[in-house]
């Protein structure tokens, strides 16, 4: 029986950027359904009822939620091919540890970025910094989190890769001028093809997040 | 070689409990160790540097933190009375129904009972977000179907906590005639063996969350002063 992958997504959302990436690295089909966040459609709030949020995958009809959670379906459902996961319990663990951090610290932070201005913006700014120098200072002297290869944390934190641009330009400042270590792993990321075509161009986040600030009233 | 469990916990945290009753229920022998977290411990900030919280599990000299986390690596490690679901789907399903209950229940519960019951907008949003899980439980008798569970577990707090807030403010949180499925999960979940011989002392408790809730009402009233 064919598989049926269905994608509920937006496509600035760093959430969804992590599926499309998960997708794409087990070369699972799938069709897109862009959504209009302004406009929910009928079928994401009957996917996602509780949360009416993006991203959902909808496998042979059924929905499941939770962008890090999905990541984890998609890696035991197609469990063939690339594991994103690693297979030792205590090395999965820091995995997923590492990226409910992500989920905690580095959204918040970015959000402060964006829409605030002043001192908001530079309490913001350095949480930001501090958050990506504690993932830093994690990796090491690795080519990825989890070692050897790109895996679980490193496609859970790449996406944010896409709106750093945006950020540098309403704080003025410069991740690669602060994390090194940092910006070498991102450049090696997107020189992968699942990254690559997965994420956004940076600078159509800057003018989406611009006109957003501008419509919440912010400068 | 000689296995070493340790788990960094206090007297009174619904999320170190989650781990004493997993590790029991597989019959892991651990050694308990009670923070004082107004005095956090140099194991407890090495073991935890990145939230210095509890619990923590240190097995075999290697740490993991957050409680949902260490769920399943409990799991995963000691492979006997599994509790987490085998398929993938209902796996997806658990872990989200776990952290809806940390993100949302938790906090909504926690919002009725500093309010004193009083906030009508805090016991809707209680009342809709338990309504979730009164849905999850038909047809079951533990959120894991026959047995308890990674769900029972996670969710297990509300087998205690509540009980002990509606206690405090005098309202009923888990009616039994609007709730009957939560209801009848708590009676089940807190009396079953190893859940039951776990609970921190009920007075100790009680006292706990009075003092804590005497606190934020005259934070409160100072605020408005």
């Amino acid at each position: 029986m064919a598989d049926e992958v269905i994608l509920l997504d937006f496509w600035p959302s760093m959430y969804g950027m992590r599926l499309r990436i998960a997708l794409a690295e087990k070369g699972v089909k799938y069709e897109n359904k862009e959504q209009d966040l302004r406009n929910k459609s009928p079928l994401l709030l009957q996917m996602n009822p509780i949360h009416k949020k993006v991203p959902v995958l909808v496998h042979n009809g059924k929905p499941v939620l939770e962008s890090s959670i999905i990541v984890q379906y998609i890696d035991e459902v197609w469990k063939d091919k690339t594991p994103l996961l690693p297979s030792d319990p205590y090395e999965r663990a820091q995995a997923r540890f590492w990226v409910d951090f992500i989920d905690k610290k580095l959204y918040e932070a970015g959000r402060k970025i964006w829409t605030t201005t002043g001192e908001a913006q530079e309490e913001g700014k350095k949480e930001f910094i501090e958050v990506i120098k504690t993932l830093e200072g994690q990796m090491g002297d690795k080519p990825y989190f989890g070692g050897e290869a790109f895996g679980f944390v490193d496609l859970s934190l790449i996406p944010f890769y896409s709106w750093f641009h945006a950020f540098e330009t309403f704080a003025k400042f410069s991740v690669a001028a602060e994390c090194l270590n940092f910006s070498a792993w991102a450049k090696r990321c997107m020189e992968k093809e699942s990254v690559a075509k997965s994420l956004p161009d940076e600078k159509k986040v800057l003018v989406f997040l611009t006109e957003y600030r501008k419509s919440l009233g912010i400068e | 070689m000689a296995e070493e469990v340790k788990l960094l916990k206090t007297w009174s945290s619904p999320f170190g409990l989650r781990i004493v009753w997993a590790l029991k229920l597989k019959g892991i022998h651990f050694d308990p160790i009670d923070e004082d977290l107004s005095n956090k411990s140099s194991l407890l900030l090495q073991y935890n540097p990145v939230y210095k919280k509890i619990p923590v599990l240190v097995h075999n000299g290697k740490p993991i933190s957050e409680s949902l986390v260490i769920l399943e690596y409990v799991d995963e490690t000691w492979k006997q009375n599994p509790l987490m679901p085998q398929d993938p789907y209902e796996r997806a399903i658990a872990r989200f129904w776990a952290k809806f209950g940390d993100d949302k229940v938790f906090l909504s519960i926690w919002s009725v009972f500093i309010k004193q019951g009083k906030d009508q907008e805090a016991l809707q949003e209680a009342m809709e977000n338990l309504k979730f899980l009164e849905e999850n439980l038909k047809g079951k008798k533990f959120f894991g179907g026959e047995k308890i569970g990674y769900l029972d577990i996670a969710l297990g707090w509300l087998a205690n906590l509540v009980s002990l807030f509606e206690e405090i403010i005098d309202i009923k949180i888990i009616d039994k005639e609007r709730f009957p499925l939560l209801f009848g999960w708590i009676q089940e979940f807190s009396q079953a063996p190893i859940i039951k011989e776990s609970w921190p002392p009920h007075d100790k408790m009680l006292t706990k969350f009075q003092i804590m809730l005497q606190n934020k009402l005259k934070l409160a009233a100072a605020e408005t002063n």
